[in-house]
């Protein structure tokens, strides 16, 4: 009875096609939206007064005049009608006279600033509600021109592409000592790793609760961080085919060591994003401590990338390009950071970028674990362990070398 | 690593609960209804509402740009507001005058109101006013007037009149005492005997106080002597303030309510004219305001209950409810500004000019 039932459901719905019958709720859904945004929400009235919310994304100085770019971070449109600074209304034009919701504004004031002094703007809406941005130290903006992006390549060659690039010329020590402390200097990566992927969780988190929050706020760090890591694994499996495909053996290593580059590129990337955008609104000195300390930081990535390639000494040969592209991978990326961080700084970018590092050192992580096995299975045996507490007592320490 | 921008909340006017948000400030509003119940003061057609946004976006470069941060921030249609700050300046409402018993008494018609100003360009304040205007109507009597006040609330919110001056406990105008507050659609009316002569003040006084004041329920009361005083160009500033995001600090100040008038467009005085100033500071959250004049020196009468000046200066303090009598003549033409000598309030709204000419 009920098993004939069935089947007579099953012919009822086999009548449809199948793409229609995928489409249908879809169409449906469409035509009621439609009714009910036709007919005014009917039924629902709006209860409660708009709600204005801006957020300010980028602050531009230049000589007479402060440049605010602002987006509309609320439900409702907002109308700026009068600008502030230090207690004072200013003369300001604007590029739009309504925000729409997620629209953006771009405000210029004209204003006298002076050099090194802080600066309270109070962007009035026509409600006379206020959004207030501070600028701390009021310093021009370097203009973006070649000699500007020439500085940061500079900047992200020192922090990024050189100190990695030494941290791998470690290959070759690794590849004679024991086993046992290669499976150590295996965990101290992945102790640096995990410090590294951390920090950019917490970053991206704290970048993003600058940015507009309409947008997704701390959210878009853990998207970024799941697309990084689902991708990532994606690329693996990949890799794996291939490698199969061709009977390579020993490819293992270098895939692991493709993916460890990539995700410390990844983390370099937001680095850079964070030193670019931090000289551009002045709050960076650029002084030779926190190069130093960049690089001694950085320099242990190297190390990192090469520490999968010495696993039992079943690499192939290393051809010196294969190297270079590795450490062009992982290191190259600062200096792509820092262009994007210095001219077109947006907080919500930057959370997702973040959040990508953070992703791809967790799945790096994830691909390192299995070569931390000793002889008798064991994951974390005392040297191992012992290891990624080096590996994180390494990264803070270094750490400490640098406060933007 | 530590801060990647400086998007922080400032130093003031920091508003509850978003201090995670960083820049991006919630910010809630009451707007009361755009319709005012009671529309006494007829407002000119058209013209207001709708351009004044773009008005204010593209005024900035535009007159004001070699003052740079001297208020250049663009004008007000006064059709807007229905009223204009230049005509509440030579405003006075002496009252329908009637003779009873043989004494004089002037009878007022004062209504209570929601209504919504714009005090700076294209900013709009949910007020309360009295008479649909802030500050209220001027009302002049002489002393020993009786005044009688019809007051009708068409307020939605509780309101009273509350009159500096000498009178009876049930006239005072304060919640606490019969008749108390009026409610919403009430009236009541408010009688006494004008007196002592001088520059007084009223305000609406229910509670929360600040507030009912700072909202904009106030107006000057000015009690002329039995004998009068000398012929004169008579002007009346209201000092007053807005606090338009609620956060208990003025964000906009002004004579008259908007923000700049009499600097963007100068009152203009005659040269060696007896200019007679009813100063009154009803400013709230701010303890202290002030008028200060350039090129010339004023008769201070504070409060103007004493026919003989107490100062000879060209810049006095008042605190909140204080008020007084300037006298000046201009001895020389041209422009000459006028201000609060607490420069901040200057800068935000409170600085105007006079144009004496020949």
């Amino acid at each position: 009875m009920e098993a004939g039932q069935a089947t007579a459901e099953r012919e009822a719905g086999q009548r449809l096609p199948a793409w229609l019958a995928g489409l249908l709720p879809l169409a449906l859904l469409g035509i009621a939206i439609g009714l009910f945004v036709g007919l005014g929400a009917p039924g629902l009235e709006r209860n409660g007064i708009p709600v204005e919310e801006l957020s300010v994304e980028r602050t531009v100085l230049r000589p007479g005049e402060i440049e605010l770019v602002v987006r509309n971070d609320g439900p409702d449109a907002v109308a700026i009608s009068q600008v502030i600074v230090n207690d004072a209304f200013v003369a300001f034009e604007q590029t739009s006279d309504d925000i729409d919701r997620l629209g953006g504004d771009t405000i210029a004031i004209q204003y006298p600033w002076i050099e090194g002094e802080a600066y309270g703007v109070t962007l009035m809406t026509a409600t006379g509600g206020t959004v207030d941005h501070a600028i701390d130290v009021a310093t021009e903006t370097p203009e973006a021109d070649v000699g500007f992006y020439g500085l940061m390549a500079l900047v992200g060659l020192y922090v990024g592409l050189i100190p990695v690039a030494i941290g791998m010329l470690w290959l070759p020590w690794i590849r004679r000592i024991d086993p046992r402390w290669v499976r150590f200097v295996l965990a101290l990566t992945v102790g640096l790793l995990a410090f590294l992927g951390v920090d950019a969780l917490l970053e991206g988190t704290e970048v993003a609760g600058t940015g507009p929050q309409a947008l997704g706020g701390g959210s878009l760090v853990f998207l970024g961080a799941g697309i990084a890591y689902l991708g990532l694994a994606g690329v693996d499996g990949w890799l794996r085919g291939r490698g199969e495909r061709a009977r390579e053996g020993g490819a293992g290593p270098w895939r692991l060591a493709l993916l460890v580059a990539l995700g410390i590129g990844l983390h370099n990337l937001g680095e850079g994003l964070a030193i670019g955008s931090a000289y551009a609104i002045g709050s960076l000195a650029l002084g030779a401590s926190l190069i130093v300390g960049f690089a001694l930081h950085n320099t242990t990535e190297g190390l990192a990338i090469v520490a999968p390639v010495a696993k039992g000494g079943a690499a192939p040969k290393a051809s010196l390009a294969r190297f270079a592209a590795l450490g062009l991978l992982a290191g190259a990326p600062a200096i792509l950071g820092t262009w994007i961080g210095a001219s077109a700084f947006n907080p919500s970018v930057a959370a997702l970028l973040f959040g990508f590092g953070a992703g791809a050192i967790a799945q790096v992580i994830v691909q390192i674990a299995p070569s931390l096995r000793d002889a008798a299975g064991r994951l974390l045996s005392p040297l191992v362990a012992s290891g990624m507490v080096a590996g994180l007592l390494l990264m803070y320490v270094t750490g400490l070398l640098i406060s933007l | 690593m530590a801060e990647l921008t400086n998007h922080k909340i400032s130093r003031r006017k920091l508003l509850g609960g978003a201090a995670g948000a960083a820049a991006a400030v919630p910010v809630l509003h009451e707007l009361v209804p755009h319709q005012p119940v009671h529309d006494q003061l007829a407002r000119a057609a058209g013209g207001g509402h709708g351009d004044h946004g773009a008005k204010a976006a593209g005024h900035g470069a535009g007159a004001h740009a070699g003052a740079a941060h001297s208020g250049g921030i663009g004008s007000i249609d006064p059709a807007v507001n229905g009223f204009d700050p230049h005509e509440i300046l030579r405003d006075f409402d002496t009252g329908k005058v009637r003779r009873e018993g043989g004494r004089t008494v002037r009878e007022f018609e004062i209504v209570a109101e929601d209504r919504e100003i714009e005090i700076a360009p294209g900013v709009k304040f949910a007020a309360w006013a009295y008479n649909g205007r802030i500050p209220g109507p001027t009302l002049r009597a002489t002393e020993g007037d009786r005044i009688r006040i019809g007051f009708v609330n068409a307020s939605s919110h509780p309101h009273t009149m509350h009159f500096h001056g000498i009178h009876v406990a049930r006239m005072d105008g304060v919640p606490q005492t019969p008749p108390g507050n009026i409610e919403p659609g009430g009236s009541f009316t408010y009688e006494f005997d004008a007196e002592p002569f001088g520059l007084h003040l009223y305000h609406c006084h229910s509670v929360p106080l600040a507030d009912h004041i700072a909202k904009g329920l106030y107006g000057a009361f000015v009690v002329d002597p039995k004998d009068g005083r000398p012929k004169a160009d008579e002007q009346v500033m209201v000092m007053n303030g807005f606090d338009t995001n609620y956060d208990r600090e003025n964000e906009v100040y002004a004579v008259n309510t908007v923000a700049f008038a009499y600097h963007d467009k100068p009152i203009r005085v005659k040269r060696g004219e007896l200019v007679r100033l009813y100063l009154v500071n009803i400013l709230e959250f701010d303890l202290l305001n002030s008028f200060h004049v350039h090129a010339n020196f004023f008769d201070w009468y504070p409060t103007g209950t004493k026919r003989e000046a107490r100062d000879f200066t060209d810049t006095v303090i008042l605190g909140q409810g204080e008020r007084g009598i300037a006298e000046l003549r201009f001895p020389y033409t041209g422009r000459y500004m006028f201000h609060a000598h607490v420069s901040e309030f200057a800068d935000l709204g409170w600085m105007g000019f006079f144009e004496v000419s020949g």
